[in-house]
């Protein structure tokens, strides 16, 4: 397995692009770049414009302005049929009435490949997804998770230019969930397509991309690699949507954010008024010591393997969700009394007023 | 009593209703068919099903029902596809679908009474046509009470009988099939030919059949409206069971009776048969 993707892909680059439907604005003004064999996701809460975005660039939507180019060609007024992008569909794509096999030849056969090529190629891409053992059975006969497989070997037969996964995890259980995820990765480094991933779950985008593009209202909030964006985000927006975080009220002052007697390094300083403010701490920048002076409170404990979430609560009610290492759960029962400390790692602020 | 006993109870009022209205029936008519006025084993009556008019009476009966299924079948699908391109819970959808219940159980006395009153021979829209437009629809001679007519009203039902039971079918046409088609690189007429076509055609030729049987056993619309000759088989039936001039042919009924039942069973096993090959593909 390599872990560098042969940049096989072609360049793709959405420019300021807008659709509206209705009165809805789905997409205002997006700019996106994948660089060839970049896999990235976006990543938004339902309604952002993502899966909006992905279908444009599949040509299955028209823009109302902006550009879309491929390879550095202006695709606007390529029908979808001409298009060559390979498309992952969330659920029920494969067509019921072809086995594995003939819906993977389906777009060969488009291509006027001969029969022998056609089997050939169904075959190899069956096996590279791992279920070339099933090609004769039907769409029914398989698991949600095989027949996403089937689907991905029938996007990638045709060798497209860009590959389109529009959430196709969102309706398998979590195990195969995170099983297919990793598959995904390898079969797309292991071909180089670019690839444009669409997905609601922070998680999956997190650890599936190469960067990863967080939209909010039709626009990037934020693109990055998935470390930045988790560390460094840019917004409260992103700071909420990716990972867990709490919300303290703080005083923010040009030296830093005080919260709870602590002076914290912020992230976005700049752009919010100095005064009474919002701060967004992740969990893990919390550190909590059982201590019979302290004024907090364990009021519930979630194992979470390896770690452990615990909820405490101040006494002027605020709830506190740390993260600790589970082999401190130990010391840490409800009903203890804690200390609750800030580690000096720079937070997101937001003005009081904002929810 | 054993459990499985005291729960085939709950169906005997479904047995029972079968047994009287459908078991019973068919074994008279099975049996009768081979007997003669004196309940004598004779093959007389089924020979007789040779004879001109009532091999006449068989082919304008099918041909009827085959013509009406076919038209019904086109128009309804058509109707049905534009329902489907509208939104699940659209009124349009609501209304168009209950109205299509109502009119497929519409046939019989009333529909032949609707049709006479608007354009039988002094019906108002045929009264209005000659008067003011000077447009004599019957000019050619009156072919509502013949088998035009029947073509005509018959299919007034069978259009929507079409869209409530093909709705289903298109219901499970989903939309990823066509962008997926599209996506691979084919046309519309791609996907029409290598997916939607291939999918629906069972449910297609399945409901045509149901059609089909509707139109072949369908009686009353026929003799409200047919008041000359007996063009078709259920009329015939019962031209041989009222006759007062000719009499002991309620026998001979029975057969044609038989041979009505044996024509709706070769279509109807069809039917299952295509029924159950759609419902393995389309959930």
């Amino acid at each position: 397995m390599t872990t560098t993707a042969v940049s096989t892909g072609v360049a793709v680059r959405l420019e300021g692009v807008s659709r509206r439907f209705g009165t809805v604005q789905a997409l205002d003004g997006l700019d996106l770049e994948l660089a060839p064999g970049e896999l990235v996701a976006l990543l938004g809460p339902s309604g952002c414009g993502k899966t909006t975005a992905l279908r444009i660039l599949a040509g299955l939507e028209d823009a109302d302005s902006g550009r879309i180019l491929v390879g550095g060609k202006d695709v606007a007024d390529v029908p979808v049929n001409r298009r060559d992008m390979g498309m992952v569909f969330q659920a029920y794509s494969l067509f019921p009435h072809l086995t594995a096999a003939e819906n993977v030849e389906f777009g060969l056969r488009l291509r006027r490949q001969s029969a022998a090529a056609r089997r050939r190629r169904a075959q190899e891409m069956l096996e590279l997804v791992g279920i070339g053992t099933h090609a004769s059975r039907f769409p029914q006969q398989l698991s949600g998770g095989q027949q996403q497989r089937v689907a991905l070997a029938r996007a990638l037969a045709i060798q497209p230019q860009v590959l389109l996964l529009d959430e196709p995890l969102s309706a398998l259980d979590a195990k195969v969930r995170l099983q297919l995820r990793d598959e995904i990765r390898r079969i797309q480094l292991e071909v180089g397509t670019t690839t444009l991933f669409v997905t609601h779950d922070q998680e999956e985008a997190l650890a599936l991309a190469d960067r990863v593009g967080v939209m909010r209202a039709g626009r990037l909030e934020q693109i990055g690699l998935p470390e930045d964006i988790y560390r460094n985000p840019a917004t409260p927006f992103v700071a909420e949507f990716v990972g867990l975080s709490n919300r303290f009220a703080g005083q923010l002052s040009a030296s830093g954010v005080e919260v709870f007697n602590t002076l914290l390094p912020t992230l976005n300083a700049g752009s919010v008024e100095h005064g009474p403010v919002e701060v967004l701490v992740r969990p893990e920048s919390i550190d909590l010591t059982a201590d019979p002076l302290g004024d907090g409170r364990v009021v519930a404990v979630s194992f979470l393997g390896p770690l452990a979430r615990v909820t405490v609560a101040l006494p002027d009610e605020t709830l506190v969700v740390a993260q600790v290492s589970s082999a401190r759960l130990a010391d840490l029962p409800p009903g203890t009394p804690v200390r609750v400390t800030l580690l000096p790692i720079p937070v997101v602020v937001s003005p009081s007023d904002q929810t | 009593m054993s459990r499985r006993l005291r729960d085939l109870l709950g169906v005997v009022p479904f047995l029972v209703f079968v047994g009287i209205f459908l078991v019973v029936p068919t074994l008279v008519v099975a049996i009768g068919a081979f007997l003669d006025e004196d309940n004598r084993a004779t093959l007389d009556n089924v020979t007789a099903l040779a004879d001109g008019y009532i091999v006449q009476a068989f082919v304008r009966s099918i041909v009827l029902s085959a013509v009406t299924a076919i038209l019904g079948a086109v128009i309804g699908a058509l109707l049905g596809y534009a329902l489907v391109t509208a939104k699940p819970d659209s009124t349009v959808r609501r209304v168009v679908t209950s109205a299509c219940g109502v009119l497929a159980q519409f046939g019989g006395v009333t529909l032949a009474f609707a049709f006479m009153a608007t354009i039988g021979l002094s019906g108002f829209v045929t009264l209005f046509l000659r008067d003011s437009l000077g447009i004599d629809i019957f000019s050619g001679g009156v072919w509502l009470y013949d088998l035009p007519g029947l073509v005509l009203v018959y299919t007034y039902f069978q259009i929507p009988l079409m869209v409530i039971v093909f709705l289903p079918a298109l219901d499970g046409i989903r939309p990823q099939w066509r962008e997926a088609t599209e996506s691979l690189g084919g046309s519309t007429w791609y996907y029409w030919r290598r997916v939607a076509g291939p999918l629906l055609a069972p449910a297609f030729i399945g409901s045509t059949l149901l059609l089909f049987a509707n139109a072949f056993s369908a009686y009353a619309t026929a003799a409200a409206l047919v008041s000359q000759g007996s063009p078709i088989v259920p009329l015939q039936i019962r031209s041989a069971l009222t006759s007062e001039v000719l009499l002991g042919r309620e026998n001979v009924g029975k057969a044609m009776a038989l041979g009505m039942v044996v024509v709706v069973a070769v279509v109807m096993a069809l039917y299952a048969v295509l029924q159950r090959r759609t419902s393995r593909w389309l959930d």
